[in-house]
């Protein structure tokens, strides 16, 4: 564009310029020198003088005359390139002929353009093409194309609209896939039937109960029951303590076992011939030695058989002395493990007396040192009794010296009666949570005493018996020396009373197998047999001291055991 | 005749002691577990008489609070093998005589 422009000038100011006959020689350098000239000479004196005339190189040097010499330049409209002399053949003279008339028409630049007229044939059918492709697109492209023909019509040079365009940068798409993993699946099958659903609510059922029967002893215990958090087939969950506890019991028994294996042995199967003439040396032999180290200092006072597990037996511990200290504790033992005892009670006072109950073997009844009577369920874990007697609720005045089960009564309470050193026989029976007590009877007193005190001076019961086979025959034995014979349903009078030793009768016991014998030992030295029907002894032993215990031997009606205060026991057939 | 007057007195009985809801066998979770149970007690106790209509009302409010696709069969007497999505399992009786079994799988 600029080119056009130095052209121009030059060609214009050629026209007029006078002094610069090789203007058309001046190369591209010399041009813009002529420009400032010109533009010198054209503005005049406003330019600042003090501008030399700088002249090219290769400028002709000419004399002054010359330089003033007039040289007159027309323009012609005459294509100086087009040929003068342009002759054709004439046919019709039969020789070339010169043309005059010269086109004269020079071409500087040809561009085959691609503008099409609108009206024209192949405008209209490409407009055609047009509207067709763009009809799909909606009203707004053919309002586009109004525009757009509006737009042509706008006539845009290059002077006011500039259209720029340019192309962003376009991120490659890129294909991404996922799949997330399915929630996992289980398979399960049952049946509904009538039947199943029963069976699992009985079983329900069942469970509940169980579940509060252990609730009611553990009221003690802080437990909380986990397996309601669990689903229903999961066990309840102990913990890891107490499942090492179970785990330790059985270890501490086999230990045990194995290192009293020999004595276990003996102890089923032990028969040694030379026990017929051992005259007074003693041909028992002793087993096991149980021992207790909290139990130092207390006696033991009463011992029973679990009659349910053979091997477990309850030892009561207490203390003859009425001065020393008032404790005592109920051990229970088992001949599985010898070394320590499987349950430990301790109570209020000394045990004298304990029994386990026939049927139900975790029910034992203890008779207490300051007249209580207590009942302990083994069951349970805790350390209390859990029946008590008080003194509002009638316990003794004195010792109780034995305590016996008996049935359950016709309510299916269970009931126990206790003989005590304040000479009442007392049936206690277990209601609910209560120990109510009857009295049965009341020893009579002794000749010795005087009439006026025969109520307050009681004579003290020391051991009470009944019948295997009457229930409600029993006998109780005296300090005085004398056994009554009585019987549950009278309260008043005894039936029989027996004169049976000088002093303190220590035990009476039924025979087992025999329905009317019994024996009885007292302090006397005397061991004695009786038929109830008679009122004398049928049999009587004189041991050299006093005789303390004695008991049937229970598979023969004809043996018995007796010991005596010289710490030896003796074995009669 | 007593007999059977006793019978059918230990078969009150016994669906009176069994009507409270039991559940047989699940994997829920603690809290999902409790609202589902007492959802399908009331379904059951208000469509009383049409299984459809109780099983429906539990499989739509399981599907609104759970996520889709629930299934509900409530019957006396059936027997199945289901394939359902782990932790989405319910199956428990009702009413003594009802069993009733709820289960995702989409």
């Amino acid at each position: 564009m600029s080119v056009p422009h130095k052209v121009g000038t030059v060609k214009s100011k050629q026209a007029t310029n006078v002094k610069a006959p090789v203007a058309k020689v001046v190369k591209a350098a010399g041009k813009k020198k002529d420009e400032e000239e010109a533009t010198d000479t054209a503005e005049g004196e406003e330019w600042m003088p003090g501008k030399t005339l700088v002249k090219p190189p290769d400028q002709l040097d000419l004399t002054e005359e010359e330089l003033n010499e007039e040289i007159t330049r027309v323009l012609t409209a005459n294509n100086p390139n087009a040929p003068q002399n342009v002759v054709r053949y004439g046919f019709k003279e039969g020789c070339y002929k010169p043309i005059i008339f010269v086109d004269q028409m020079a071409i500087h630049f040809e561009l085959e353009g691609n503008l099409v007229h609108k009206e024209s044939d192949e405008g209209r059918r490409l407009m055609a093409k047009q509207a067709e492709r763009e009809e799909g697109t909606g009203a707004e492209k053919l309002d586009n194309v109004a525009k757009a023909g509006e737009k042509e019509r706008k006539l845009t040079n290059q002077f006011n609209f500039n259209e720029r365009a340019s192309q962003t940068l376009n991120n490659p798409p890129r294909d991404i896939s996922c799949q997330t993993e399915p929630p996992p699946r289980a398979n399960f099958s049952a049946t509904a039937n009538q039947w199943e659903i029963y069976d699992f609510y009985v079983e329900e059922l069942k469970r509940r109960e169980k579940s509060k029967e252990k609730q009611e002893g553990q009221v003690l215990n802080k437990e909380e029951d986990k397996s309601k958090k669990k689903i229903i087939q999961a066990e309840t969950q102990s913990d890891d303590i107490t499942q090492l506890a179970h785990a330790a019991k059985i270890i501490e028994r086999m230990v045990n076992q194995n290192i009293f294996d020999e004595v276990a042995q003996d102890f089923m199967y032990f028969e040694d011939a030379a026990d017929e003439f051992r005259g007074e040396k003693g041909t028992l032999l002793p087993l096991w030695k149980l021992q207790y180290d909290k139990a130092k200092g207390l006696s033991v006072t009463a011992l029973c058989w679990n009659p349910k597990y053979n091997d477990l037996f309850a030892v009561g511990l207490g203390s003859y002395e009425f001065t020393q200290e008032e404790r005592g504790m109920l051990l229970f033992y088992t001949l599985k493990n010898s070394s320590y005892p499987e349950f430990i009670f301790n109570t209020t006072s000394g045990v004298m007396c304990v029994d386990i109950h026939e049927q139900l073997s975790y029910l034992v009844a203890v008779g207490l040192h300051d007249g209580c009577v207590a009942v302990y369920n083994l069951k349970k874990k805790s350390d209390q009794p859990v029946y008590n007697s008080t003194a509002s609720s009638g316990k003794h005045r004195g010792a109780v010296m034995q305590v016996k089960w008996q049935k359950d009564d016709l309510d299916s309470n269970h009931n126990f009666i206790s003989v005590s050193a304040d000479g009442r026989v007392v049936s206690w029976t277990l209601v609910k949570h209560e120990l109510v007590f009857t009295d049965i009877i009341k020893l009579p007193a002794t000749d010795k005493v005087p009439d006026d005190l025969k109520d307050v001076i009681a004579t003290a019961g020391t051991s009470l018996d009944f019948h295997k086979q009457k229930d409600y025959h029993f006998l109780v034995a005296t300090e005085a020396g004398k056994i009554h014979k009585g019987s549950k349903y009278y309260s008043s009078k005894f039936l029989e009373t027996y004169d049976a030793h000088f002093m303190t009768v220590s035990r009476v016991r039924w025979n087992p197998f025999h329905p009317n014998v019994f024996i009885s030992c007292g302090w006397d030295w005397m061991v004695k047999i009786w038929d109830q029907t008679i009122k004398s002894p049928i049999f009587t032993f004189e041991l050299k001291t006093s005789v303390t215990d004695v008991a049937w031997a229970p598979y023969s009606s004809t043996i018995f055991a007796a010991i005596t205060n010289d710490g030896k026991s003796r074995d009669h057939a | 005749m007593a007999e059977t007057v006793d019978g059918k007195k230990d078969e009150a009985d016994y669906k009176r002691l069994h009507s409270f809801p039991l559940i047989r066998h699940t994997d829920m979770p603690e809290e999902m577990r409790v609202e589902t149970m007492e959802l399908c007690v009331t379904a059951c106790e208000k469509f009383a008489s049409n299984n459809e209509s109780a099983a429906k009302m539990i499989k739509e409010s399981m599907d609104k609070k759970f996520g889709n696709s629930w299934h509900v069969v409530i019957g006396e007497g059936f027997g199945f093998e289901i394939t359902h999505e782990m932790k989405n399992l319910l199956y428990m009786f009702f009413g003594g005589s009802l069993a009733v079994c709820v289960w995702k799988c989409s």
